[in-house]
Parts: structure tokens; sequence; C-alpha cells
């Protein structure tokens, strides 16, 4: 007797189970790829796949992790669509030359800013970077009103900020465009000698905020109305940055159609569905984020669209696909 | 091989004097240091923590000790970077000590909060291994030991710790390679190691061939700690020389002592089981919404899926490496039982993505289940290897005198006392499947969905309280499979 038997058949079974499910493809059947998380996009692919009738396949992943796949695949990807957390990753796959040019009918839909200029991807949502503080220790008039404020010598160890996320990093590369090399290298040297502290991701961030490691930090703007929207009295609040400062960086999210895609005109019905007032009204009111085309009701917590575009950096989009610069210059700096 | 050679061809593609610049800063020199010194502390405080409890849940005189081994297991259940954030909820102004006690605690940071969290989580490695071993020692060598003459402590050092080297190099093994590749407890308490590093490769460079040759560092470092594992365990023999048969041990009473064994096995399972299961339980209250328990069940059966089958083909097959490693000692077979040591040792990103490379992209389960099987593997190895080296060899050639083939030889006589480590090896395996994440996330089937993938995905959008009933099934599944598991003990 050294295996109970009964418990041996019933895992058998369940394995036998699993090797059956093998999934059929049918003509109206869809493979995304999202860096998005499901938690926050499920409720919009549902409501797609109600209007249309067509079935979205989702794998989820993160965003960085599916275009290193997607490169590995190459032309043999099972997948029709990638949807990207941020520009970042758009701009390795299109540099791999994976994407398919997308149609003007869908690229005029929104503005300039908010599409590659050889229109290969386009964006679906906008993600601004704030400056979080606790209002239990400052108090909003003594709030900085630029980056560059952060490297005196009274926030020396109060700042928190992320660079190993990909929106950070993004930022970087912003920061970079518009001051220029050297001065955005004054200015990391600068925050790191001021003793910035490094966290892993935004979340941790703003829980440092109300924990009282830190007093102001640097995230993007949505967590916190997550945790605003569990506990109203959650200690931490957001602000930006004067007009034009970098460090009022709006990113984005964007989806690309791919080469490998056997279906491209229903992928390209799926895109379309993202940039329709419907899918923009949700990003919005559910997920935070800010609309990418007009028309759209604004969320009472954010600001609205004109009011943002107002307070973002004056530079193109475009200019943000040279992470690799950016990566290098935070290894000089030793923060990376 | 394949991931091998995988990474060796992306490695070769690398510039000569980039990989320099990369490769020999002084800032890897730091990050490395500071891996060692992190290996080493967790070490020792798993040590201390496991030791103890593996002791008094096999040799003791106590109550419920197939309760308290499951227990004591079961902080293998929690992903590292819930049992970090866990951790760091406690401290801080609006932290649970401050909303219970009126007074806040800095939080744990640093070394000493990934020392905490990593030994927390690794500590059953240790146990499971350590009561494997102290399970198949024979009562008769230290009674032999007191008979002539030596003291009780005597007896400890000379007759039985030697009896464990296996389990704890084994279990050492397992310990440093976790630490060595975790990213999520020290990235949260903010203390950078080596991983910072690999991280950074995997997920912001969009290339490969830094990143290889950084895993390729990390096998070397694999193969060094590899080879003095074997200087160390070289040819020992563990097994009962003369003839007769083990007895049953006796437990031993505690007498005074009891309430203090009671007592240390509760604070621990308390300390490192029940605070964070306690703190995920408080997510709840965050605003949970019932919605998002739609994929619950399908995720349980999704996970169970890929851990149940990948926990039982990894535990028969680590029976022929042990085996082979340690009745038929060779160079060649110390290397071919280390194998998957060097796969366990390979970035499972780096892992997940040449299987995509070679193999290419299917719509199965198999994948999946094939690459937890091979990287899982070392994990089952020890407890098997541990109970080999008790199980003496003279029982097979009894056993061939009696007219057994030598398969059947070793199906009839070996079988039966590999058991204990057999249930033991399954148990590492189910419960490292359970919260495995990189390689489902890049090779799961399309809309397969786990428990872990959920927690992840959750924790990540900073919404904790739909996070936290995934996380608790994580905890009660691989409590019911280990206590089913303890049962046929």
């Amino acid at each position: 007797m050294f295996y109970n038997r009964t418990v041996l058949s019933n895992y058998l079974l369940l394995v036998l189970l699993f090797l059956t499910t093998i999934t059929t493809v049918n003509a109206e059947t869809i493979t995304l790829y999202s860096g998005r998380s499901k938690s926050l996009i499920e409720p919009i692919i549902q409501q797609f796949e109600k209007e249309t009738g067509i079935e979205v396949k989702v794998s989820y992943a993160n965003t960085t992790q599916l275009a290193a796949k997607l490169r590995t695949e190459g032309e043999k990807s099972p997948a029709s669509l990638f949807w990207a957390q941020d520009a970042g990753a758009l701009g390795s796959v299109s540099k791999n030359k994976l994407f398919t040019k997308l149609p003007e009918s869908i690229l005029n839909k929104v503005p300039k800013t908010f599409r590659q200029s050889d229109g290969y991807w386009v964006a679906t949502s906008g993600r601004a970077r704030v400056l979080a503080y606790s209002p239990e220790r400052i108090t909003e008039d003594a709030l900085p009103e630029s980056i560059f404020e952060l490297t005196e010598p009274k926030w020396k160890g109060k700042v928190g900020w992320a660079p190993l996320n990909a929106s950070f990093q993004a930022f970087v590369t912003a920061l970079r465009a518009q001051v220029g090399e050297e001065r955005a290298e004054k200015w990391l040297r600068d925050m790191k000698e001021n003793g910035a502290k490094a966290y892993p991701k935004n979340t941790p961030i703003i829980e440092a905020l109300a924990a009282g490691e830190i007093d102001l930090g640097l995230p993007n703007h949505y967590y916190l109305f997550r945790f605003k929207k569990s506990d109203s009295k959650y200690p931490v609040d957001q602000v930006f940055f004067k007009a034009n400062d970098p460090g009022n960086l709006v990113n984005i999210a964007g989806i690309g159609l791919l080469n490998s895609s056997e279906n491209k005109e229903t992928a390209l019905k799926f895109i379309e569905f993202l940039l329709s007032s419907k899918a923009q009204q949700y990003f919005v009111s559910e997920v935070f984020e800010y609309p990418v085309t007009e028309g759209v009701i604004p969320n009472p917590k954010l600001l609205p669209l004109e009011e943002l575009l107002k307070l973002v950096p004056k530079f193109n989009l475009n200019e943000m696909d040279d992470l690799e610069g950016t990566i290098k210059l935070l290894r000089r700096v030793d923060i990376l | 091989m394949i991931p091998l050679v995988y990474l060796v061809t992306k490695a070769f593609d690398v510039e000569g004097t980039i990989l320099v610049e990369n490769l020999f800063r002084m800032r890897n020199v730091k990050l490395f240091l500071n891996t060692l010194l992190l290996t080493v502390g967790v070490l020792i405080l798993d040590i201390l923590l496991a030791t103890p409890a593996a002791w008094l849940t096999t040799h003791a005189h106590l109550r419920g000790k197939r309760v308290f081994s499951v227990l004591c297991t079961l902080p293998l259940a929690i992903p590292g970077y819930v049992m970090a954030y866990a951790l760091l909820a406690l401290g801080g102004n609006h932290g649970i000590i401050a909303s219970l006690f009126g007074k806040s605690m800095p939080r744990l940071n640093g070394y000493w909060g990934s020392l905490i969290a990593l030994s927390f989580y690794t500590s059953p490695y240790l146990f499971l291994n350590l009561r494997t071993a102290l399970m198949g020692l024979d009562p008769n060598l230290e009674e032999s030991a007191r008979s002539l003459g030596y003291r009780q402590w005597r007896v400890i050092i000379h007759v039985i710790l030697p009896q464990l080297r296996p389990a704890f190099y084994a279990s050492g093994l397992l310990i440093s390679l976790h630490v060595l590749g975790d990213f999520g407890v020290v990235s949260l308490m903010r203390y950078e190691t080596f991983s910072y590093a690999l991280f950074l490769e995997y997920n912001a460079a969009f290339d490969y061939n830094y990143a290889a040759w950084l895993g390729l560092i990390l096998l070397g470092f694999t193969g060094c700690l590899l080879f003095l594992e074997t200087r160390l365990l070289g040819k020992v023999l563990l097994h009962r020389a003369g003839h007769g048969t083990t007895r049953h041990r006796t437990p031993l009473p505690l007498r005074k002592w009891k309430t203090v064994g009671y007592l240390y096995l509760c604070i621990l399972f308390f300390v490192t089981v029940g605070i964070p299961a306690l703190t995920v339980s408080l997510w709840v209250f965050k605003g949970f919404e019932v919605s998002a328990l739609n994929d619950l069940f399908e995720s349980l059966i999704g996970s169970i899926g890929v851990a149940v089958p990948s926990a039982v083909c990894c535990a028969v097959l680590a029976i022929p490496f042990a085996y082979v490693s340690v009745r038929y000692s060779s160079r060649l077979s110390d290397i071919l039982a280390r194998i998957p040591y060097v796969v366990y040792a390979i970035p499972p990103l780096a892992f997940a993505l040449s299987i995509i490379f070679f193999v290419g992209s299917y719509n199965t389960i198999i994948v999946l289940i094939v690459a937890c099987i091979l990287h899982f593997l070392a994990e089952a190895i020890g407890p098997v290897r541990s109970s080999l080296y008790q199980a003496s060899p003279h029982l097979e050639e009894a056993a061939r005198s009696l007219g057994c083939s030598p398969v059947q030889a070793f199906f009839r006589s070996i079988v039966p006392l590999l058991t204990p480590s057999v249930l033991t090896a399954m148990t590492l395996v189910f419960l490292a499947t359970m919260k495995e994440l990189p390689l489902t996330v890049l090779l799961r089937p399309v809309e397969y969905e786990t428990l872990a993938v959920n927690v992840w995905d959750y924790t990540g959008e900073a919404m904790f309280a739909q996070a936290a009933p995934y996380a608790l099934l994580i905890l009660l599944s691989s409590a019911v499979f280990i206590g089913s598991l303890t049962r046929t003990e």
C-alpha cells in the first residue's frame, strides 16, 4: 500500500481531462496578446464579443515579455493583435517589422500625438505621470512645481521612484528628448545623490507614501484611484507639476496589427471598437485613464483632456522609441 | 540542453566592448556581494527555523505531528512577493500594527526585510528534506552509540547530524538558487541583488544578449555550488552495514519541555503562515466585488491541472536520477544527477523563451506541463536521494538471491522504503507549481487561467481585495493536497 488508489486514479482522470482540451479555431476568432492586465480590460472585451459575435482569445502577460515572445515567434505567431501597456514595447515590435500598417480610416480617429508617425500602431488610452504626496506631512502649497526642484536638499531621502518600471523609463526617454541628454543625466545623478528611494513599481510607491517611508513619489496617475475606491480617506493625494514640466508626461497604451494575423479584417474591427466612444468611455469611467478620441464625458476625478493637453510637455511621441539610450543612461549613472 | 544552447547562441551575439562595459561594473560586484550576504543569511536563519521543527515533528512525543507537518510546509504555498507585501503591511503609519496597537513601527526593509521574507517561505525546503531524512534514521545506530558511552549531545553531533548531510546539502542548494533568482521579495524590500540586473535585462532591454551573459554567470555560480556539494558529499555511505531489521522508533518523551515544543511549532506557524494569511484576508475588506469570483473555480482547476501531473512526474523521474547518483557514484553519474539543478538555475524567462524558440507556440497545456517538470525536477531529487542513502543495497541483493530480477528487486525492496520521500518530492513540486509564474504566463494556452496568475494580475493593478480569494485558495488547496499526501504516509 503506498499510493492511495482512488486518489491516484482521480488525478489521472484530471490529467486526461486536461490533455484533451485542445482548442478549435473558427473563422470569427481573433487572438490577442495583451500586456494590459485582465482585471482592467476583460469587461470591454466581453462587450465586443457580445456586440459582434467575434470571439477574442486573449493571452495575458507582462508587456515586455509579450514583446519578447512575439520577437521569438516571428511571423509564426498565433497572435493577430498586440495590445501593449507602453510605447517602448510597441516600438520594439514595430522595429522588428512584425506589424502591418493600419488603414487611414483607423489612424484618423485619433490626434497625431496619439499614433506612430508611420502608422504601425495607435494609442488606445492615455496614462499620465503625476506627483503623489502625503497630505499628512506636506501641504499642497509647499509642493515642488517641477521635477527639477526634487533635487533640493529639503527633499533629501523623501522622494520615491521606480527606475525598473517601464513607465518611469518612458518618462526618462521623454525627459532626454525635451531637455537634452546632459541635463537629464545631471537630474538623475542629483536625484540619486539626494537619496531617492527605488521601488519596483507604482503601487509600492503609493503604499510607502501612506506608510510614512517617503513624502513624495513619481507614479502613474490611476493607481491612487484604486486605493481611494476602497478607502476614500487613503492618506495620499496627487497633483500635476506646472505646465510643460517633463514630469507631466502622458504615456500611452496602444495596439498594433501583426503580420501573422490570419484574419486581418476581423482584427481591425477590434481596433476600431477600442477607439469607439463606448470603449473610450469605459477607459475613462472605469479604468480612470485619459481618452485618445474626442466626445467622451470626462471623469470628474480626472482633468478634462483639453486641460491635460495644456499641461503635458511639448514633444513628439515618436521620439519615445529610444529606450535603449535611456537604459544606457540609467546604467551610466548607476541607477540600474 | 536546449535552453543552454539558446543562452550560449544569444550570448555570442553581443559586442565585446559593450559587454565588458555592462558586465564588469562596480555595481555588479556590489550586487553580487549583496546576493552572497543574503544567501548566507537565509541559509542560517532557515536552519534555525526548520531544524527544531523537523525534529519535533518526527522524533519527539507530541500529538498532532501530522497536522504540524502540514502547517510547517505551508509557507511554501505563499508566493514570495505576497509574503513581502504582507510583511510590509504590518509596519508604517497606517499599518496593521498601528491600527491594532495605536503605535506605528517602521516597515521592514532592506537586508533584514528580505532575509525574513525569504527565510519564511524557503524554510519548508529544509523542513521537508530534513523530515524525510529524520524519518529514515535507524534508531539502532543511536542506541549503539549510547551503549558505547556517548552522551546525548555527542550522539547528535557524531551520529545524527552526519546522516542528515545529504538533506542539508540538497535543501541548501534549492534555497540558495531561490535567493539567487528571487526578484519579488528583494525588490519590494528595496535590497538590490543580482536578480535586479537580470530583471532589468529581461524586462526593459529589448535584446536578450546581455541577459544571456548574466544567465550564464548565474549558471556558473550554480556550477560552483554543485561542485562544492559533490565534494562535500563525497562518497557517503549511510545505510546500515550489518544484518537485522530497523525497529520502529519510540518517540522521545519531552516531559517538561513539551509545552515549549508545542509553543515553538505554533509560533513558527503563526509567524510564517498566520501573519501573511491574515494580512491577505484583511485585503478582502478593501472593497471586494463578488463578480471577481467568476474565474475562481476555473483557475483552481487550471492550477491543479498543471501542478498534479508535474508533481507526479517529477517524483517518479527523481527516482532514477537519485538512484544513479547514490548507487553508481562516478564522475559521470555525479554530473548526470546534477543536470536538473542546472536546468533549475536557468532564469525561467530564458527557459520559456528558449522553448518557444525551438518548439514553437502550441495551444496545448502539455508544453507548460513538460516545462514545469523539467524546471522543478531538481526540487524532487533531494528527498528521494537522502532516503536512498539510508536504504541498504543489501536489501536488493537479498531480493536478488531470492530469485527476483534486478527490476523486481528494486520495486519490491527499495520502492516501499522510498514512499515517504516520494510523497515529499510530490509536495515540493506541487507547491512550487501552484505559485509558479513566469513559465505559466508565457507558455500557458490562450485563456488558460491559474490561481497564481490571477493573484499577480490583481496585485499588479493594486486590486488587493480581488487578489485575496485567489491567494487564499492557493493556500487552502495546497493544505488539502499536502494533508491528503501525509495521510498515505
